[in-house]
């Protein structure tokens, strides 16, 4: 079902964890389709991706694409990761199962919720980069089993 | 453990090799077409009238017999499918075509399988009325519920027998004698029911019974329907007069006596396999609710398949717990086989109300008559790990960890 890639990204996913403090948090899905994920930034003063994490609440597909877009934005600058695209995420992967395709989409809002949360923390303006939209939470929280 | 451990057992069994071996000289030896003169076909005929007497017995179907003593073999109630779905299908749409001129509403209940749901989906598009009968949290049905959904133009109850999902027995004889009452057919699809419990259609009140050899180690491709004697119904597949002209289409020979052996297999272990399958069952329900946290049982604790165990583990997906299950030689699902791939929850489960978030994070482990203790307590410990190592990777959990820190302060 999956590409080797993508088995390999899930298996062992890159950049995994949280970032105390960091530059840009964003946090994309809800639980309720099935996937959720949240995406770290580390940016340095010169507007580099330093550091990277995820958590991903969703398939192995959700968690590999996670894991690849990690890879890709770290290192660059804010410009540079908001262009990264879902497409290139899947074409790192060698691929997605069609029915999968809407968790690359995840990853790529992922990014973008995370560079908006950098700028509205700096007050800076990234060209290009549009609100996200907030959907996220186990909705039945309170709710002990 | 380097050996495969099979988990899935409600969506498919491994035919057992004594099935297999009394299947095999009806491919290249006796492979006459049942309906041909020759003493050829004789043999083929001979071995359906056998496997068909095992059926009818094991269900306590009626047995017909000739003036002289012996079974009469042209008369008979089971009738023989490619399958459970086909069963179903024809049970729902040609029983319905059959009494339509008394009324044409169906009563159902939502958690039923994709070959009823959708087969009634098919008759209302075609003008017949379905009520779907809600289930409470373990996923049983109401009986009061369905008596007072019974009305004067109802000519069909279809009520599965177990779960496939969450292995719940509904209350058969009671649906059976509310049926009765009223005068209305009771259908009840008990492919994952037969052979694993004792069945009795004539105790039970079951006047149409779907079936089908793979879930009780026969091979795939061949089923029954049981149609009690008297009952109007429709032919389903048309074509020629194979099964009482109810059934067009050459026989399944060889896969007829594999069931036939099978269920002769199946009824003689039934008992010890019932007991075996439901103390590992117990273990494995006991040691993951008590040794993973924020862990739900799907299903009633007891009055369930004895095979059949159903989670839900909070703050992770299905998906990443069962590719890290193969990853170890593990076979389990998330549910139901035949919609794995849709992105959709269980309707079974949401049907017992459990909210969509934790319905993604589901996880069936079905046991069959092969299934050792050491099997229960690797994939049990195996799931400590995964269910740990995703936690530790979800952001649900890690939500879910700060507002309860936050909470304690």
């Amino acid at each position: 079902m999956y590409s080797e890639k993508v088995m390999d990204h899930f298996q062992n996913p890159r950049n995994v964890g949280e970032i105390e403090n960091a530059s840009g948090v964003g946090t994309v899905g809800n639980a309720k389709c099935g996937d959720i994920m949240r995406i770290y930034l580390d940016i340095d003063d010169s507007g580099i991706i330093r550091d990277v994490k995820f958590k991903t609440f969703g398939c192995g597909a959700a968690v590999a694409t996670s894991s690849m877009a990690t890879e890709l934005v770290k290192g660059k600058t804010v410009q540079e990761a908001l262009e990264i695209t879902n497409q290139a995420v899947m074409e790192a992967l060698d691929g997605l199962p069609s029915q999968k395709v809407h968790c690359s989409l995840l990853a790529e809002e992922a990014i973008h919720a995370a560079l908006w949360d950098y700028a509205e923390k700096h007050n800076i303006k990234i060209e290009g980069l549009e609100k996200p939209k907030s959907d996220v939470g186990e909705h039945e929280e309170e709710e002990e089993y | 453990m380097d050996k495969l451990i099979y988990m899935d057992n409600a969506a498919t069994t491994a035919t057992r090799p004594e099935v297999v071996e009394a299947m095999m000289p009806y491919f290249s030896q006796y492979y006459g077409n049942p309906s041909s003169l020759y003493a050829l076909a004789e043999d083929s005929r001979t071995a359906i009238d056998k496997a068909r007497d095992i059926i009818t017995d094991s269900i306590g179907a009626e047995q017909y017999v000739t003036n002289t003593g012996t079974r009469d073999h042209k008369k008979y109630d089971i009738y023989f499918t490619a399958g459970g779905t086909e069963a179903d299908n024809w049970a729902i749409i040609s029983t319905a075509e059959a009494y339509e001129s008394k009324g044409k509403h169906i009563i159902t209940s939502a958690i039923e399988h994709h070959a009823v749901l959708h087969a009634c989906q098919y008759l209302q598009k075609r003008g017949w009325d379905v009520t779907y009968l809600g289930v409470d949290s373990d996923g049983v049905i109401d009986l009061d519920e369905l008596e007072s959904a019974i009305r004067d133009d109802t000519v069909l109850v279809s009520i599965m027998f177990a779960n496939n999902e969450i292995g719940t027995l509904q209350p058969v004889r009671e649906i059976g004698a509310i049926t009765k009452k009223h005068g209305v057919l009771f259908h009840t699809d008990a492919v994952q029911a037969y052979c694993q419990v004792p069945i009795n259609v004539d105790e039970l009140g079951i006047d149409m019974m779907s079936a089908s050899a793979h879930k009780l180690y026969g091979p795939k491709g061949i089923g029954f329907l049981y149609i009690r004697k008297g009952l109007k119904t429709k032919s389903f597949i048309h074509g020629g007069a194979q099964e009482r002209k109810r059934r067009a289409g050459t026989e399944n020979v060889p896969g007829i006596v594999g069931f036939g052996k099978a269920v002769e297999i199946g009824m003689a272990t039934m008992a010890a396999r019932l007991e075996n399958e439901t103390a590992l069952r117990n273990r494995l329900i006991d040691r993951i609710t008590s040794e993973i946290d924020y862990v739900q049982l799907n299903g009633p604790r007891e009055n369930r398949l004895p095979g059949n165990a159903n989670f839900v583990f909070r703050f992770i997906e299905s998906e990443t717990i069962l590719l890290d299950l193969n990853q170890l030689g593990i076979c389990a699902s998330s549910g139901s086989a035949c919609t794995s791939g849709s992105l959709d929850p269980s309707h079974v489960l949401l049907a017992c109300g459990i909210p969509h978030e934790y319905a993604n994070g589901s996880v069936r482990l079905t046991l069959g008559h092969a299934n050792t203790q050491e099997e229960v307590d690797f994939v049990v410990d195996s799931l400590k790990e995964i269910v740990e190592k995703w936690r530790l990777r979800s952001p649900l959990y890690e939500d879910f960890i700060k507002k309860q820190k936050k909470g304690a302060q």
